[in-house]
């Protein structure tokens, strides 16, 4: 898209935030520009050409701009800006830096640096002069908080380099030449710790993509236990309003065993985002003990905040994503709510007078979704390292209802399905995962099953089948119940319900405001599922179907107990022997 | 009206539909206002000369040769402290009689708040109506909805909220008030005598019902005001948001755009998403609160307009007539406030969240026996008890009539655990039912 000359072009109509741009020159699909406005510049981006007319989805309010107004293209698209000092910061949508606006409200046309440009790294070389380098070779590194950031040969290098000269160890900026590399023309191309990529390319620099088959450990008992996610791996998350959709998320951002965690909000609330920026800063990495906003990365578009931009954040998020991913690192990416990007789009469809698809929605929205989740994964390296980039996305049906576009094109996409219910919600059995409906088409990959073997142990499969088995039977059992009442099925339906609530008490619920509950490691997991497990086993002794629930209210109060313990303490242990005695006095 | 020097005025329309004209003319800015025949009129779209202006009271009458003027600025407000005991129009022109408001002008719709320049609300609100202070605290800075059907006092409910929060000024948005409503509005601000510190702009079924668009960002505009030039509490009231829906549908539905939903724009969401997020608590200690209402019909929740609602408020308050006591109670299971745990058993008394929990579980239960009782079924000893507690659970606590403290409420909570229950039944924390049980 590279041109000699601006193309420039005059605003000819305004529809809300769609404007057409009479032009001058060549323009591309997805070009930036600017649309000029009093002493305003307004960032907008073409989304249709017709003749002469560019059509442009303005990331601003267009409140006062008038036919006639200058336009300048930028022979770019979207871009982000990637180099080190990209954790810790909040972005809006388009990659500005929110902490360097200036001001209470933000204010349009204003744009700022993604990056600290007088910062000094210390930089440490990793390629040798004479080296053949390609687009995401390492050429060196820099730490940023704790995280090694490799600093790489630019994803827009498409050709094969020689390294000619790397920098000695040192106190850099980012702008300041760490390497000079020679084409194959013999031509010399000095770099520098940053480069810009367009968010809507996906960032293709590895060598393979293997199926994901690593487990990722995210302390949540329902996801890890019983429908785990991997590494690379993609799931999503959908669920009526209210029903804990962004506590979960924000628990697996906390928890999960990744690197670096990127936080996509999208089209939501102001205030789940100030708790993020109020919390991370004081809660600490449990694998580093350092801060988790250390590794963390925020993108936040709420949804007050410009709708186009919204379309955006997510792949600016993706592309942050990526970037980290091909340094050799565990990325962790989440946005809520991918509902509110696909409305995004609608919203400008329907200004296109695009012919619209199910619920006004575009037609191609399965496309564009399938295509998003399809750039996570785990990635081979050229230099035999791996990254991986995990995906999970909320979703906000309408009315509560799965079978509305979003959720459907969705479930096609990604690997993990955590429905959150209702019914599950307001009985307050958070997380409200619903432990039937729920799947990850991971346990079925024979390779995810040997690393769960591997990692958690030998009859760990099996055991994870029971449990499954004991809530479905729990839930034909209470169907049964409520036809025939209490006294109208024999008392062991009674038994099989509650050992199905017991694996729900234990095992699902889990308290996210809980110091000790809110994250579980594998090694726990393990151990409290086989200890519930083997009270599911058990034969117990009942003269009347009240003392059931009696019985097994008693033993789950004391399993919780054991939740809320530190694992293995005296307290655990002083509930575990309360727990034994009890269960042994019953059992036949 | 005030006019300006650089008026252009027409007179040449081209096109009139239900709710916009079509004129040529030249240097018109988007989002602009006009008057179109005396009528207020927005500027809706720009294409090359032609400019289309949606007319806020419909265009019935309006002649080809209607005269428009351009204002050249988008709809504004003029903000100081005499603001502080006066009623407005959708517009912010006085409707009680008074003079003009001189002070600065600000432009309504004004942008977001930098997320980074927001604190994280911490605030309790104390209202006395334990449906909401036990179950569902509110904080400051909080954006929540009553859910209620059309024939429940929720305006009534509103108005005691907002009285006896401790705010520092009280802003009412009123989109498609009865006259009786604004006039009970009127009466129980004048009657608490503190109308120095209550703002009202007020569309009634008598105006048209575009017009009512305006209010919100009205109201808000002169919120932003208090909270941020004064740093003072805010509390917006805002209702009836179902009414502000509606007319968005028409807007949109006489403009030919594709609907979604139940007739809805395709862009409800960001449209209510754009108010609500006002709702702010500053560093500085100036906030914005918001309390809706959003009426349903016939309780259904999953229609567009609540749908939208819940997902972009911290919460509803969900109002149900319970028949069982005869009283409109502030419904525990479809209620929520989600900015609760920044303040319960922090600013109230310790036992609160447990407290709480077990009450709601218990009343749960009742709800289960209630069931089976309809069902047939024989009810257990426990089953009655909880039906028992239940009763009194609904009158002493979840009413809306209810006017006590939190710590009272507490204690009132504690006296029917023990009463209806044993320790074990109502799971509370050790330390707590030591201290807390009534024997
Ligand atoms: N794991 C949990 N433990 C305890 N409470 C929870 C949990 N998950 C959710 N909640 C409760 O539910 C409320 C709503 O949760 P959350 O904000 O995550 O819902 P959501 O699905 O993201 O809703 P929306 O679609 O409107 O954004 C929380 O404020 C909290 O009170
Ligand atoms: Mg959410």
């Amino acid at each position: 898209m590279e041109r000699k000359n601006k193309t420039t072009g005059k605003v000819a109509g305004i529809v809300a935030n769609l404007v057409t741009v009479k032009v001058d020159g060549p323009v591309a699909q997805n070009e930036i520009c600017f649309i000029y406005h009093n002493d305003e510049r307004l960032m907008a981006e073409v989304i249709k050409v017709i003749g002469v007319n560019a059509y442009v989805q303005v990331f601003e309010s267009t409140r006062g701009v008038r036919v006639g107004s200058d336009v300048e293209f930028e022979g770019h698209m979207l871009e982000v800006t990637l180099g080190p000092g990209i954790l810790s910061r909040n972005y809006d949508g388009l990659q500005n830096d929110l902490d360097k606006m200036d001001g209470v409200f933000l204010t349009r046309g204003e744009y700022t640096d993604p990056l600290n440009r007088e910062v000094k790294w210390e930089f440490k070389p990793l390629a040798k002069a004479g080296e053949t380098v390609s687009a995401g070779s390492w050429l060196g590194e820099v730490m940023e908080n704790s995280i090694p950031h490799r600093i790489m040969v630019p994803f827009k290098m498409e050709k094969r380099y020689e390294v000619k000269s790397v920098v000695d160890e040192g106190e850099y900026t980012v702008d300041e030449t760490i390497a000079v590399v020679v084409d194959e023309d013999g031509k010399e191309i000095p770099l520098t710790m940053v480069q810009k990529w367009p968010v809507k390319m996906p960032v293709k620099v590895y060598k393979h993509k293997p199926r994901p088959f690593k487990l990722l450990e995210t302390g949540v008992r329902c996801i890890d236990t019983l429908n785990p996610i991997t590494e690379g791996g993609t799931g999503f998350i959908p669920g009526p309003f209210g029903t804990g959709k962004t506590v979960l998320q924000h628990a697996i951002s906390k928890q999960a065993e990744a690197d670096i965690v990127i936080i996509a909000a999208c089209g939501e609330r102001a205030n789940e985002v100030v708790e993020i920026f109020t919390e991370f800063p004081e809660l600490d990495d449990p694998r580093t003990g350092r801060k988790l906003i250390e590794r963390t990365t925020i993108i936040a578009n709420t949804s007050n905040m410009p709708v186009a931009a919204r379309e955006a954040s997510v792949y600016t998020a993706m592309t942050l994503a990526e970037y980290y991913r091909t340094m050799g690192l565990k990325v962790l990416l989440m946005a809520d709510s991918t509902s509110r990007w696909a409305q995004a789009l609608r919203e400008m469809s329907n200004r296109l007078e695009e012919l619209p698809g199910p619920d006004a929605f575009p037609m191609d929205l399965s496309a564009v979704i399938s295509n998003f989740y399809a750039r996570a994964g785990f990635v081979y390296l050229p230099n035999g390292e791996t990254g991986s980039i995990t995906f999970i996305g909320t979703v906000s049906p309408a009315g509560g209802n799965l079978k509305e576009p979003v959720t459907e094109s969705t479930r096609k996409a990604a690997r993990c399905f955590y429905g959150l219910s209702q019914a599950r919600a307001d009985s307050k059995r958070y997380p409200a995962i619903d432990p039937i409906d729920s799947y990850s088409k991971y346990l079925e990959y024979p390779e995810v099953q040997e690393n769960l073997v591997e990692v958690v142990g030998e009859e760990w499969l099996g055991e994870v089948l029971k449990a499954k088995d004991v809530l479905l039977r729990g839930k034909e059992a209470m169907e049964q119940i409520n036809i025939l009442g209490d006294d109208g099925v024999p008392i062991s339906f009674h038994d099989r319900f509650w050992k199905s609530e017991l694996v729900d008490f234990v095992i699902l619920q889990q308290d996210a405001f809980d110091s000790i509950d809110a994250s579980t490691p594998m090694k726990r997991q393990k151990y409290m599922l086989a200890k519930v497990l083997k009270v599911a086993d058990s034969e117990f002794e009942f003269a009347h179907f009240e003392e059931v629930s009696g019985f097994f209210k008693e033993i789950i109060n004391f399993f919780k107990q054991m939740n809320y313990s530190e694992f293995e303490s005296e307290e655990f242990k002083k509930h575990e022997n309360r727990l034994e005695d009890l269960i042994k006095e019953r059992r036949n | 009206m005030e006019s300006q020097a650089f008026q252009k005025i027409y007179t040449k329309l081209n096109n009139i539909t239900k709710a916009t004209v079509t004129l040529k003319a030249a240097d018109v800015g988007y989002d602009e206002i006009a008057t179109v025949h005396g009528r207020m009129a927005q500027v809706v779209k720009l294409m090359g000369d032609e400019v289309t202006l949606q007319v806020f009271s419909g265009t019935e009458g309006i002649p080809t040769n209607a005269e428009v003027t351009f204002m050249g600025r988008p709809p504004q407000l003029k903000v100081s402290d005499d603001l502080g005991g006066r009623f407005f129009n959708a517009f912010g022109d006085p409707i009680d009689g008074g003079p003009h408001v001189e002070g600065e002008v600000r432009d309504i719709g004004s942008p977001s708040v930098n997320p980074v320049r927001r604190k994280q609300p911490s605030q309790l609100i104390a209202t006395g109506i334990a449906g909401i202070d036990l179950n569902n605290s509110l904080v400051s800075g909080q954006k929540i909805p009553f859910f209620a059907d059309p024939d429940q006092p929720y305006n009534q409910v509103m108005a005691s909220v907002a009285l006896r929060a401790k705010a520092d000024k009280i802003i009412l948005g009123g989109m498609g008030l009865t006259n009786d409503d604004y006039l009970f509005f009127k009466n129980i601000f004048e009657n608490a005598g503190e109308l120095d510190r209550i703002v009202s702009f007020v569309n009634t079924t008598d105006d048209p019902p575009v017009e009512r668009l305006l209010v919100p960002d009205m109201a808000l505009t002169a919120a932003e005001y208090f909270a941020v030039d004064k740093n003072e509490s805010v509390l917006v009231l805002l209702t009836d948001m179902t009414l502000f829906a509606d007319a968005l549908s028409i807007v949109s539905n006489r403009m030919d755009q594709i609907p979604s939903k139940d007739s809805m724009p395709g862009s409800l969401y960001s449209d209510l998403a754009r108010i609500y997020e006002k709702a702010v608590q500053f560093p500085s200690g100036g906030s914005i609160t918001i309390i809706a209402v959003t009426t349903l019909s016939g309780g259904d929740i999953t229609h567009a307009i609540p749908d939208n609602t819940g997902y972009i408020t911290e919460g509803q308050l969900f109002l149900r007539r319970d028949t069982d006591i005869g009283k409109v109670i502030v419904d525990p299971f479809r209620s929520l406030s989600r900015l609760k745990q920044l303040v319960i058993g922090k600013q109230t008394r310790e036992d609160h969240p447990q407290v709480m929990n077990a009450a709601i579980r218990l009343y749960a239960d009742a709800a289960n026996a209630r069931t089976k009782l309809e069902n047939g079924f024989d009810l257990t000893d426990y089953d009655e008890r909880t039906l028992e507690f239940a009763k009194s659970y609904s009158d002493k606590l979840l009413a809306i009539d209810v006017n006590v403290d939190t710590d009272t409420m507490l204690n009132i909570a504690w006296e029917l655990f023990s009463k209806h229950f044993n320790k074990a039944e109502v799971g509370v924390k050790g330390e707590f039912t030591e201290k807390y049980w009534q024997k």
